[in-house]
């Protein structure tokens, strides 16, 4: 099939509302003309939110913990028990992150952190139910699912008794870290001890079973092939079939600094790769609502492009964050800045919840 | 082609058809919120014209002084002579700042009081003694005019004069933007016209010598402003044909601050894709990556550009002016920004011919 008659079948389908399949997704994600991909993937996005309107959450990223026994190759952000450079917050220090996010205006703190074995699951439910005993205005949107797992292994309690507390405790979203690229391969090779595919897939659909909303991400450029991405974007759309839990889909490139990785990739993948992400992701995830453009992953200038590429979030603002800097790649934003950005690529800005409802139109 | 701005059909027709984009045609163009729809018409043409090849040249900016009897309110390089900053080369640093690997020097500085032209057709003559292998790619058509201006040189004899001295091509500067009403406005009324420009460049072209063409944008001008600039570039390039390649130049805000921020990427993708519809005649269109940004030039790639300019070594001009890009990437981070976009990079000399395919 030549390339028109490829890319007129998949517009028909996107236009008729049909599932694209897997023949489709390695067109778009191999031969497709870039701007033909972005061009359906800002129709489907029109198609499901008409109104030109970008939102975006005043949150931080601030960490509890660097300590982590999982020793992923991709991360620069970790450091083993007992090393020089490793560190725990109190649940008091990590309730003063939150209260400096909260005095900042932030609705969301995505607290996330290393595998840490010495820390109880008393410690994470504290963190949950002091979070919205003093400050009702954040929402705790607190540990991925491989957080969730080391919490059930050193409790010796099931995953769903772990998500059973956090609920209890007064925790309603999860993040989506964690994902890496969901394809079996990919997994072993640089995140042997998270477990495959299925164990994060498990958290999210036990979360979203009990009632939990979550967002789900995707990081790319490492060792990953188009088969794998695929695998990730089949495995994610099929969980939403179950239960709709996911709010949005997040994708970012691997930046490679001060990882064990760096040796065989120098360079993160660049905003063509990125943008093309996004537009497939948009096509093919029929089934989720929003597509985030990761502005501080990939810059502001390409965030802003990937408005136009089906992209319909900005992601946060991001007060606090450790993981990125970690591997030398530092950004920065305020309200005022993500409010003229989103304006300057010709969308309408509003400020938004963890669970997207639009807190303020700009 | 399926366009979400279903205006944009008639120009899809015309473009297919090969024929001209009209003033109308320009102006929806820059209005039209179909930036991708946009986007592939150019890449469209693009591609018909090139495929997948990209150029770029290794190259060395080279200013010889930022000492300048004008004060152009977009300008943050210029400094009166003796001020804090001020700076004027001799020939000999002039010759030692082109390193081994460079093919074409690109020459533009202020307009010096004194500086006499015999000044600057030893720079040429000095370079190309030096260097016979490098082109020279020399002086505004602004800074030709002022070579009228001040010493009362016929732009024919000078530029027959600094042709013969070594020089093979003109930059495309100081051109900034064709508006009588901006000229005033940003008091750069004192430097060669739409006319003057354009005729300099005509007497160039007459004598051989290909010339790049550009536009300042992003700063206070309209959109009617920019179509009526690259309409009258496309003229002409008619009359003489010897432009090769139109750059647009997005406005610096620096310390000049005209506007309170930089036209956004999107602006950038947009004014190169209208660039590369409406300019049917010039040859190529680049995406300036120092000024753009390494992202944006990428992107760029899609959207009509089939250039990316080069290493840059020392690009003072915009460098001061506020553009955050690093100068002097190496070889390697073009080609990246090239392959990163899927297409084929092409290394090329001053006038298009090349060097060598990256396959």
């Amino acid at each position: 099939m030549s390339a028109d008659a490829a890319l007129s079948r998949i517009r028909d389908r996107v236009v008729d509302g049909k599932r694209l399949d897997r023949e489709d997704g390695r067109f778009l994600l191999t031969e497709a003309p870039l701007l033909e991909v972005g061009a359906l993937a800002a129709e489907a996005r029109f198609a499901r939110l008409p109104d030109r309107v970008v939102t975006f959450v005043i949150d931080s990223n601030p960490n509890y913990t660097n300590v982590c026994v999982t020793d992923c190759q991709f991360c620069a952000f970790y450091r083993k028990p007992g090393d020089p450079e490793a560190w725990t917050l109190t649940v008091d220090e990590v309730l003063a992150k939150v209260e400096s996010a909260a005095a900042q205006g932030a609705t969301t703190v995505l607290l996330q952190g290393g595998h840490n074995p010495a820390l109880p699951l008393e410690y994470y439910l504290s963190i949950v139910s002091e979070t919205r005993r003093r400050f009702p205005r954040v929402t705790p949107h607190f540990f991925t699912a491989s957080e969730i797992q080391t919490i059930a292994g050193v409790a010796s309690l099931s995953v769903g008794d772990v998500l059973d507390r956090l609920w209890d405790a007064g925790q309603r979203t999860l993040p989506g870290g964690g994902a890496e690229v969901l394809s079996e391969r990919v997994r072993k090779r640089i995140a042997p001890k998270k477990g495959g595919p299925g164990a994060w897939l498990e958290v999210h659909r036990q979360a979203h079973h009990r009632g939990f909303k979550s967002t789900a991400t995707m990081m790319y450029g490492h060792v990953e092939d188009v088969d794998d991405v695929l695998d990730h974007l089949d495995a994610v759309r099929g969980l939403q079939d179950e239960h709709g839990g996911f709010t949005a889909f997040v994708p970012w490139s691997f930046k490679p600094g001060n990882t064990l990785l760096e040796k065989w990739i120098k360079h993160y993948k660049g905003p063509n790769a990125y943008l093309r992400m996004l537009a497939v992701a948009r096509l093919y995830l029929d089934n989720f609502h929003h597509i985030q453009a990761s502005w501080f992953s990939e810059g502001k200038r390409a965030g802003q492009i990937a408005l136009h590429f089906g992209a319909d979030d900005w992601g946060g603002t991001l007060f606090e964050e450790n993981v990125h800097r970690a591997a030398d790649y530092v950004n920065r934003i305020g309200v005022d800045e993500i409010v003229t950005l989103i304006r300057d690529a010709g969308f309408t800005p509003a400020q938004r919840t963890t669970e997207y409802e639009i807190v303020r139109t700009y | 082609m399926h366009f979400s701005d279903r205006r944009l059909e008639p120009l899809w027709q015309k473009v297919c058809s090969g024929t001209r984009l009209s003033r109308e045609d320009g102006l929806l163009l820059f209005e039209t919120d179909d930036l991708l729809g946009l986007g592939r018409m150019a890449d469209h043409v693009k591609s018909r014209r090139e495929g997948d090849r990209v150029y770029f040249v290794l190259n060395r900016y080279i200013s010889p002084t930022n000492v300048c009897v004008l004060s152009c309110a977009f300008c943050g390089f210029a400094r009166k002579k003796g001020e804090a900053g001020a700076f004027e080369y001799t020939i000999e640093d002039i010759v030692g700042m082109v390193s081994e690997e460079v093919r074409e020097v690109h020459i533009v500085g202020g307009h010096h009081p004194d500086w006499p032209f015999e000044y600057y057709e030893r720079v040429i003559g000095a370079l190309h003694a030096a260097r016979p292998e490098v082109q020279i790619k020399a002086f505004t058509a602004a800074e030709i005019d002022y070579f009228w201006r001040r010493w009362r040189i016929e732009p024919k004899d000078a530029l027959t004069r600094l042709k013969a001295a070594g020089l093979e091509s003109m930059p495309g500067g100081g051109a900034e933007i064709f508006s009588p009403r901006l000229a005033r406005r940003l008091r750069y009324a004192g430097k060669a016209d739409a006319e003057r420009w354009c005729e300099i460049h005509g007497i160039a072209h007459a004598l051989g010598i290909h010339t790049n063409a550009t536009m300042l944008y992003g700063h206070l001008e309209t959109h009617a402003e920019r179509v009526d600039h690259l309409l009258r570039l496309r003229e002409q390039q008619d009359a003489s044909g010897g432009f090769l390649t139109f750059i647009a130049l997005p406005y610096q805000v620096g310390a000049t601050r005209l506007v309170p921020r930089g036209t956004p990427p999107t602006d950038n993708l947009r004014t190169i894709a209208a660039a590369r519809m409406l300019l049917d005649n010039f040859p190529h269109v680049e995406a300036y990556w120092v000024l753009l940004g390494e992202e944006t030039a990428s992107v760029a790639l899609h959207f009509g550009a089939d250039d990316v300019n080069g290493t840059l070594e020392d690009e003072r001009v915009q460098h001061m002016a506020g553009a955050e890009t690093p100068a002097g990437v190496a070889r390697e981070q073009l080609l990246r920004m090239i392959q990163d976009a899927g297409k084929v990079p092409v290394e090329r000399d001053a006038l298009y011919n090349v060097v060598r395919v990256y396959n």
